[in-house]
């Protein structure tokens, strides 16, 4: 844990300073995540080798994994393979070249609520999923499937009676979350020192952004809140909108520290919905609340004896963000499942024959070139549709009613 | 299924995430960057105005000065028209005043002229007069030279009284 507090320092410091040190937190980022990769494999196998040799370069390839995947020898699995890819994980697996495994191994962080203790190590003691560590293991079938579940000691069976530990690991996700939230930071941080001290026409990283705020701004919040109220709204809708945008387009990016699938999980989707949901429930003005009690130009006999359209109007207040949520999720995974599905293709054809194989990859290329391009205009469409809908609702809870109905 | 479920873990790191990237931005990056946007309309929006205005102003002036100038010209029409009149006035004037004087001076003239022609016509009446005079001295003397021409005459004088 402490490499990764020790990282995270050096790259949180650098936000404050000008843009010159960004180069280096990203420098400093991938060097610690290079060396992050050392101590677990070196602990990997106790392989004599391996452990004695202490070149990071060596270390980081790790060999002798075929009695462990037993799975890989069972040929290509195309379901397993997308799954992993849209999956949150423990570790961060960037590639296997031959026998060597290019992961970079994450923090676990678990409360066990039987112990009532916070248990935290670094996930490269799983080797992969295959060892236990602490009675903790990643289970790999049933119901808790990929979650890490509490073993009967000296064994890999989960132990059913002990209940599940709530698992606040630094995962791939988290990471993901973190590498967006830095960029994020360094570029508007120092687009908006640019913008006190030079006042003037906008230059260079100010030019590309200008643009999208003033789209953001002029486009969607002011039309769908108004004049009036629109700048109470503008930093969450800027940050909502550049974090999904950033996000989704991170997502497309196949080499690390993109790829990881985070605007295309439910968890990540539900804080962003509960954040519109929560702002637009305390933003709600009276004639908000008024309308889902008592909905103007309805027939009475709908509201009473029985309250049929309030209980619409408040099951309305629920699906409205988790529409949102179920949205954004959907898209980014779908596109992710279909991209993945192509490639797929590639390697199912080429384990019956390889010049099959070679034969599909045109055409599954081809498709896959399709469907990044139209991902890439999804990445902007979901981020404005979420971002609008948001000031769509925000708009609904401060309007104020004329009583004209 | 863990698809679709989302997890603890999760949900916690990124409301923490997502909060804190909120709020540094909110802080740092959104409110110099809208205050500068929304700064940097208005001097925009103020120059535009300006620039307006001061069009407004330079019309203005410009009519106001074609307004001096026409009024200037109408003056300085004026003031020529009244100078041109002015003039051909004195000059009517000088010509009055010359004429008169000229007349005055030649009925001065000629006054002087029949003054100077009675005198020297009296003047030679007189020399006339004279002249006849001592003509007749002469003759008279050259006939009463002696005295039966003395004799002659009185007896014709006294013919002639005695016919009175």
């Amino acid at each position: 844990m402490h490499r990764f507090a020790a990282l995270f320092r050096n790259l949180l410091e650098p936000v404050d300073m000008s843009i010159k040190h960004w180069k280096r937190a990203l420098f400093i980022l991938s060097l610690g995540l290079v060396l992050g990769i050392v101590p677990a494999h070196g602990q990997h196998h106790g392989d004599i080798t391996h452990d004695s040799v202490p070149a990071p370069a060596e270390a980081i390839a790790h060999a002798g994994h075929e009695a462990d995947h037993g799975h890989q020898d069972q040929g290509f699995n195309a379901g397993e393979m997308i799954t992993e890819h849209i999956l949150d994980a423990h570790e961060w697996h960037i590639a296997d070249i031959g026998k060597l495994h290019l992961t970079v191994p994450l923090p676990v962080i678990l409360w066990d609520r039987d112990e009532g203790q916070l248990v935290s190590f670094c996930s490269g003691k799983f080797h992969h999923g295959h060892e236990s560590y602490r009675g903790y293991m990643l289970a790999h079938e049933g119901p808790n499937k990929g979650k890490i579940v509490k073993v009967l000691p000296g064994t890999m069976e989960q132990d059913m009676d002990a209940a599940l530990p709530l698992d606040f690991s630094f995962t791939k996700n988290v990471l993901g979350i973190f590498v967006s939230i830095i960029i994020l930071l360094v570029v508007f941080i120092s687009a908006a020192r640019r913008y006190a001290r030079h006042p003037g026409a906008p230059k260079g990283l100010q030019s590309v952004l200008e643009p999208l705020i003033l789209f953001i701004r002029d486009d969607i919040v002011i039309p769908s809140i108004g004049e009036k109220r629109y700048m109470r709204y503008m930093p969450f809708l800027l940050t909502l909108f550049f974090f999904i945008f950033l996000n989704n387009l991170l997502g497309l990016v196949p080499i690390f520290p993109g790829g990881a699938n985070v605007t295309g999980n439910i968890a990540v989707t539900m804080v962003l919905a509960l954040f519109t949901f929560v702002i637009t429930s305390f933003s709600g003005n009276k004639a908000y609340w008024m309308h889902i009690v008592n909905a103007p130009g309805v027939p009475w006999w709908l509201k009473i004896p029985v309250p049929l359209m309030p209980i619409v109007e408040l099951i309305g207040v629920f699906t409205k963000p988790f529409v949102l949520m179920v949205r954004l999720f959907a898209n980014i995974t779908a596109g992710h499942i279909i991209m993945l599905g192509f490639i797929s293709l590639i390697f199912i054809f080429g384990e019956m024959h390889a010049a099959l194989g070679y034969g599909v990859s045109v055409i599954s290329i081809a498709f896959s070139i399709f469907m990044y391009l139209l991902e890439l205009l999804v990445a902007f469409i979901q981020a404005y549709v979420f971002t609008l809908l948001s000031a769509l609702y925000f708009g609904m809870a401060t309007e104020e009613h004329a009583h004209e109905h | 299924m863990e698809l679709v479920s989302p997890g603890i873990g999760l949900i916690f790191w990124m409301s923490l995430a997502f909060g804190l990237v909120l709020f540094v931005l909110g802080k740092y990056a959104w409110k110099p960057i809208l205050k500068a946007l929304k700064e940097r309309e208005q001097s925009i929006d103020d120059a535009l105005h300006a620039a307006d205005k001061a069009r407004e102003e330079m019309q203005q002036l410009k009519f106001d000065n074609e307004k001096l100038l026409a009024e200037a010209k109408e003056e300085r029409d004026v003031i020529l028209r009244e100078a041109r009149k002015l003039r051909e006035k004195l000059l009517e004037d000088s010509r009055l005043k010359a004429n008169e004087e000229a007349n005055r001076i030649l009925d001065a003239a000629r006054e002087s002229i029949e003054n100077e022609k009675m005198a020297a016509l009296t003047e030679l009446k007189n020399q006339l007069a004279s002249l006849s005079i001592e003509i007749a001295e002469k003759i008279l003397k050259q006939r009463l030279a002696d005295d039966p021409r003395q004799q002659a005459l009185v007896e014709t004088l006294m013919k002639d009284v005695r016919f009175n």
